[in-house]
């Protein structure tokens, strides 16, 4: 689903022992960074390579996933496709998390005023659901990879603030931090050296599960025509080329987006894992 | 009592203000005037520019123009369109109905499926209960394009039981509402579950079996009603949710609609039309969130104080 898995941390966390053992994701996993880094690695083919003679073909040994509607290999689609899916997901993923991990420290560090301003701010960009705020951005730009991401990472960032911003007020009032006020450390010493790192630790599991969420609404926004355009062998891109030759093949569509569905669910499943073990400790 | 709702409902009136004032701005310092975008390909001369100017109210003060853009907005006046020349609200209105009852129709399918797993699997064989889960973990991470693609292979095309796409009548709605109601309902039925197994170690689960009422009738009658409480706080992000997919799946299956618009416009660049149905979204969704948190102001009296 592309929104965030606004799942109360505590569904992951009581559910945690009951998931299935992460072997499987996990190599899974490592076969999609394989993808990434190097996919001649897996296939021999090039991911443009048309040949209308054997189009729509069905799965079989020589077309493992069979071939879409110009004849191109859809596994080699596949592959070669998870470098865009994932580097557009990954970097919307930190871009969000620093701006917004900014806003919201800012937020939780300054005195009332600026928090109210800053708050204020994330409530309003909260208010649209995250698609059409990202679909309105690419409305301003133009449709493709750089603004794919931004509009994404703009979606996305107001969460990483309020979260961030909580959690800086909640360290804020912790007892070590008032004893350490009390020993006269100066603002900056002890917001760098007791608050960040505390506020900071969530953060890396957060965005594990977060990055899922933005990979699927990446797809989403591609499927939509919004990000990297045709022939580029992206996910969702690849979903909406084969939609109107559903009838004759489905392989073409529906392979792909189980490539995306069974990446992001290893990614929950680790990053839900990673959060139960991060709460069991403290 | 009175308070908190007073409360809420300021803090949604000035947040949907800034909204709107946040997309005036965006409308006002894009890169690109209107006026390029109106002129076009067309004659480009000072006079007819300054004829556009004077038309749109675009010569007059910011302030003046902020004022009588808010003064519109209050009378359901959302602009022109660039691309089709008509007033944005009656294009938009025109597209609302279908938007509307995929959405209600899906609202009632997450109903059912998300109580109706929840009580199903509640305390059942642990295999069972990790069989649903993957089931449910997997229906909350796939896109909502590929469930839509799914649904549309196999009922349409391999059954024939529904039509492949546009909105002729009820039967093309029910695959569209089933995409867009499945991953929502799982997403549910994992936090009502976590209610039910919490409300059934609660002391009171044990007293009324105690006096022998039956494990259903705990079930349906007591801990369904705690259960509930924590899916109500959840109700903005849902609806967030269902408006950002409903956009998507408007797509996947040929319907009509405001996602539909809103996809077009931007391929268009006809920005006033994005904005209003972008404006029109997060509207309907800080007012049912606002709902939602009132309600849950009335169900939980412990919330009132304060």
């Amino acid at each position: 689903m592309d929104i965030s898995l606004p799942v109360p941390t505590t569904v992951g966390v009581r559910a945690g022992w009951r998931l299935p053992s992460l072997v499987a994701p996990v190599a899974f996993l490592v076969l999609v960074a394989v993808a990434v880094v190097a996919p001649a690695l897996l296939t021999g083919t090039d991911p443009l390579a048309a040949d209308p003679m054997s189009a729509l073909r069905a799965p079989s040994a020589e077309h493992w996933f069979g071939t879409d509607q110009l004849g191109r290999d859809v596994f080699t689609r596949v592959v070669y496709g998870a470098r865009y899916s994932l580097s557009i997901g990954l970097a919307a993923t930190v871009l969000s998390v620093v701006a917004g991990g900014l806003v919201g420290l800012i937020a939780g560090l300054s005195p009332r005023v600026v928090d109210e301003l800053l708050s204020r701010a994330l409530d309003v960009l909260s208010a649209f659901p995250e698609v059409l705020l990202a679909l309105l951005f690419i409305a301003f730009t133009q449709p493709g990879t750089p603004s794919l991401i931004l509009a994404i990472a703009l979606a996305f960032a107001p969460r990483y603030g309020r979260i961030v911003r909580a959690q800086t007020l909640l360290v804020r009032r912790a007892g070590y931090v008032e004893q350490a006020t009390t020993f006269g450390l100066s603002r900056a010493r002890l917001a760098w050296r007791h608050i960040v790192p505390n506020v900071l630790g969530p953060l890396p599991i957060l965005a594990t599960i977060g990055l899922g969420v933005a990979i699927v609404n990446a797809a989403s926004l591609s499927f939509l025509g919004m990000g990297p355009q045709p022939p580029s062998p992206e996910w969702g891109a690849m979903l909406s080329e084969s939609r109107n030759y559903l009838r004759v093949a489905w392989w073409s569509a529906i392979l792909p987006g189980l490539a995306l569905t069974i990446t992001v669910v290893s990614l929950t499943a680790v990053g839900r894992r990673l959060q139960a073990r991060f709460e069991g400790r403290r | 009592m009175l308070k908190p709702i007073l409360r809420r409902l300021a803090s949604a009136a000035a947040v949907l203000w800034a909204a709107a004032t946040a997309a005036y701005l965006a409308l006002h310092l894009a890169p690109g005037s209107t006026i390029d975008t109106l002129v076009g390909d067309g004659p480009d001369t000072p006079v007819i520019r300054a004829q556009i100017a004077a038309d749109l109210g675009l010569d007059r003060p910011a302030v003046v123009q902020y004022v009588a853009y808010l003064g519109r907005l209050l009378h359901g006046d959302l602009g022109r369109s660039y691309v089709l020349q008509r007033p944005v609200a009656d294009i938009i209105g025109g597209q609302i109905w279908p938007t509307v009852k995929l959405t209600l129709l899906a609202s009632a399918f997450i109903v059912v499926i998300a109580v109706g797993l929840a009580l199903l699997t509640t305390g059942r064989a642990r295999w069972i209960r990790g069989l649903v889960s993957v089931l449910e973990l997997s229906l909350i991470s796939a896109p909502t394009f590929l469930i839509g693609i799914l649904l549309l292979s196999l009922f349409s095309f391999r059954l024939g039981w529904f039509p492949v796409s546009g909105d002729r009548d009820a039967s093309a709605l029910v695959l569209p509402a089933l995409s867009l109601a499945l991953p929502l309902g799982a997403l549910l039925s994992q936090v009502i579950r976590e209610g039910l197994e919490r409300a059934l170690e609660e002391p009171f689960a044990l007293t009324a079996r105690a006096r022998g009422l039956k494990r259903s009738a705990l079930l349906w009658r007591h801990a369904l009603r705690h259960a509930l409480l924590p899916a109500v706080t959840l109700g903005g992000t849902l609806i967030g949710f269902m408006l950002s997919a409903a956009v998507v799946v408007e797509q996947v299956f040929g319907r009509p609609g405001l996602g539909h618009v809103a996809t077009e416009a931007v391929g268009t660049k006809d920005i006033p039309v994005v904005l209003a149905v972008v404006m029109l979204a997060s509207a309907i969704y800080v007012l049912l969130s606002t709902i939602a948190d009132l309600a849950y102001l009335l169900i939980d009296p412990r919330l009132r104080k304060g």
